[in-house]
């Protein structure tokens, strides 16, 4: 392995703090699997032994929005769904990813009909849109991958005003 | 602002809770309190709200609330032809598309007087009984989950996986297989699809096996379960509930019995009944249950014929794509169906099929034209619910979570 | 004696002037009822020992748009004894659309019967809790009815704002 194999020759690397957080950062992204409908099955799929999401640290799913980091929006958003949806991403800490899963949750897919919101990036930010209906466990692999990607990418001075944008926002 | 609050006040439903009783929101310690459970919460499968009344951790009452998956369905189908709507039973109980479509073919050929040749519908009873195995098998699996052991889904997962290969071999995908047709099946099954349920059937046995040493003799689980959720034999009649629910509750009432459909009357299986109506007989009445398809699926590849798997009836069933391509009748025909639909007659029918969940019925209105003047979906899903706040009064909190993954409701059609 | 004879004998026996309209399509026996009289003949339907109705598998209605009695309410009943299902049909005439609830008589009518309160707006009288069941509270309008558009009406339903 890379990096054990330089500790033990020299016994120190160098690098950039931001490197090493980002490394952390994307080599464990908890998912928090807001499973809704159709999707939801696929993603448990993904996490089964046959496609094992934990060969990208991202195993451990949590259910709770205040332990995670990615979340995963699986299934038909609908108009009531949304603000239930909105509210468990807004209790997320930051920084945080958003996956659309599916054609339902990035367009609208099949549903065009009333009930159903017509594409989630109406109240939500979304990092990476999935293809499929639903995507294969495959395909959800590799939006994790472009997550990760994304994050390998990011610095750590990316993320420090926000903490402070929020605080404001309270205090208003 | 002001609009957001006022659609989504709860006033009606707390004020429900809030009936002949004696809670104050001052003192929640003294008193009874009201709490949330969902719509996102790992054991509600999916996305269905409860909201509890609790003395203590005993429940009082409970208030499921419902439509937080409401896709508009019915009016959906207003809007498209018959056979655009195949696609879309596939989303309506998730866990077992093919059992979907098939129901809802046999529903319309009811209505517009066509029958599939024999093939096709024994295909049709195969990929039915296997959607039925691989539904049970996610109802078992996130059912130990709830009640805390994890290895089982992986377990019942990874047999599952392999029923989603066979789909995968024979309709094309995994998961959204849209594979039926009005007048048979889309395409013809082939030998290597067979040998793979063969093979998957003869492997599938030790793999069940497996699960029962891990459950059955498990005395955590058996103790978790036994006598929780009791449902009586009269409530579950008259809540309406059906399917492996109402078998456990001690009715025999299985419609591939009382109204045979397909072949299923040329078969020998059992309809396994259990008298005790609580949470551990209806985890062990699924586990009967797939055992039964099993013995259903090898009668099936022992009967099956040879043929065609589309009906002859050019005016109601789509014709094979090669000959589109190369026959000039054909293509016309393909173009009718597709711009006019099939044009049954004026009337209306009720069919029902038993899938894993209960029985799926399509109440389908024709006024002649090539789309349903109106469609109703029965889903057992939505019917068995409504059992939950009757089981509920008087269980234990944490008895709520295991309820739930007894009764086994998808959402996707519960809300449709 | 065949079933569909022993149910429509027994049935006229008792209620020859509610009964209006008797269908057979596909074998499906489907029987309008006047609206009045549907409570005491689905009550008799589960009581009497010959039929005994005890399972409500469905109840929904049909918008006919631009038909005199626009909707007609449907119900499905299925007899355990008998093994057979029946169909009942009440048409509703005038405005409010109202009919007798038949809750008190099977308790799985209850949340049918809410749903096509959701969808429809009809109202059953006597009905325990007649509230929404799929669409917000508040939400001014019936999905189902014909003159509803399919993609909705917009902004009839909010949207949270996105984030900056």
């Amino acid at each position: 392995m890379g990096l054990e194999a330089k500790l033990t020759q020299d016994g120190f690397i160098t690098t950039t703090i931001d490197a090493i957080v980002a490394w952390a950062r994307k080599s464990s992204v908890w998912p928090m699997p807001m499973g809704i409908s159709c999707c939801a099955i696929e993603m448990i799929a993904a996490a089964d032994p046959k496609y094992d999401i934990a060969r990208f640290g991202s195993e451990v799913m949590r259910f709770t929005p205040r332990q995670c980091d990615l979340m995963i929006v699986a299934g038909t958003v609908t108009y009531k769904m949304a603000q239930v949806v909105r509210r468990i991403y807004d209790q997320m800490p930051d920084p945080k990813w958003v996956i659309a899963m599916g054609a339902c949750t990035s367009s609208g897919g099949m549903y065009r009909s009333y009930n159903v919101v017509q594409g989630i990036d109406q109240f939500l930010p979304v990092d990476v849109y999935t293809a499929g209906c639903p995507p294969r466990p495959e395909n959800l692999l590799n939006a994790l991958m472009t997550i990760q990607e994304k994050i390998s990418k990011t610095r750590a001075r990316d993320f420090q005003d926000i903490i402070p944008q929020k605080l404001e926002l309270i205090n208003k | 602002m002001d609009k957001i609050k006022k659609v989504y006040s709860d006033e009606k439903i707390y004020k429900k809770l809030l009936e002949d009783n004696n809670l104050t929101i001052e003192d929640a310690l003294e008193n009874e309190m009201v709490i949330n459970m969902g719509p996102q919460h790992p054991a509600t499968h999916g996305v269905l709200r409860l909201v509890l009344r609790l003395d203590g951790e005993t429940v009082i009452k409970v208030v499921p609330e419902l439509g937080y998956l409401h896709r508009g369905y019915e009016k959906m189908a207003e809007d498209m032809s018959f056979i655009e709507f195949i696609p879309h039973t596939d989303r309506l109980d998730y866990t077992a598309t093919m059992c979907n479509n098939v129901a809802y073919v046999l529903a319309v050929e009811k209505l517009a007087g066509v029958e599939a040749p024999p093939r096709a519908q024994w295909i049709r009873m195969i990929i039915a009984e296997l959607s039925r195995i691989a539904a049970h098998m996610i109802a078992i699996g996130t059912f130990a989950m709830d009640v805390g052991a994890v290895t089982m889904v992986m377990w019942t997962f990874r047999e599952r996986e392999r029923i989603q290969e066979i789909f995968d071999r024979i309709a094309g995908a995994r998961f959204t297989t849209s594979y039926t047709r009005i007048g048979g099946v889309a395409s013809d099954i082939d030998d290597e699809a067979l040998k793979m349920i063969k093979h998957f059937l003869d492997t599938f046995e030790p793999g069940l096996k497996d699960m029962d040493d891990l459950m059955l003799h498990n005395r955590i689980f058996i103790e978790r379960l036994e006598g929780i959720g009791v449902l009586t034999k009269e409530d579950a009649i008259s809540l309406g509930v059906t399917g492996p629910n109402l078998r456990a509750s001690g009715v025999e009432y299985d419609v591939r019995r009382a109204k045979p459909y397909l072949f299923y009357n040329q078969v020998d299986f059992k309809v396994p009944t259990y008298s005790e109506g609580d949470s551990l007989a209806r985890y062990f009445l699924r586990g009967d249950e797939v055992r039964e398809s099993v013995k259903i699926l090898y009668q099936c590849l022992e009967k099956i014929p040879n043929g065609e798997v589309l009906a002859n009836d050019p005016k109601k069933v789509l014709p094979h794509k090669t000959e589109i391509y190369t026959k000039m009748e054909e293509l016309i025909h393909d173009f009718m169906i597709i711009n006019h639909g099939i044009n049954p007659p004026v009337g209306d029918t009720f069919f029902s099929a038993e899938n894993p969940k209960g029985e799926l019925g399509f109440y389908i209105v024709s006024n002649g034209t090539g789309y349903p003047w109106k469609m109703k979906i029965r889903s057992p899903s939505f019917c068995n619910l409504q059992a939950i706040s009757k089981i509920c009064e008087g269980a234990m909190i944490s008895d709520v979570i295991a309820i739930i993954g007894s009764l086994d409701p998808v959402m996707g059609e519960a809300d449709k | 004696m065949d079933i569909k004879d022993l149910v429509l004998q027994t049935l006229k026996e008792n209620f020859t002037d509610s009964i209006i309209e008797i269908t057979d399509f596909r074998n499906d026996l489907s029987i309008t009822v006047k609206q009045e009289k549907l409570f005491e003949l689905a009550k008799f339907l589960k009581e009497n020992e010959n039929l005994l109705f005890e399972m409500c598998k469905d109840v929904t209605a049909i918008d006919w748009a631009t038909r005199k009695n626009r909707f007609t309410v449907v119900y499905h009943l299925y007899s355990f004894k008998l093994n057979f299902n029946l169909r009942l049909k009440s048409n509703l005439e005038t405005e409010p659309y109202q009919i007798q609830s038949v809750t008190p008589i099977w308790q799985s009518a209850n949340w049918y019967e809410r749903e096509t309160y959701d969808m429809y707006g009809i109202e059953f009288i006597n009905h325990p809790d007649l509230r929404r069941m799929y669409m917000p509270e508040g939400f001014e309008y019936h999905p189902l009815r014909k003159d509803f558009p399919v993609l909705g009406i917009p902004e009839s339903l909010p949207l949270p704002q996105k984030p900056e």
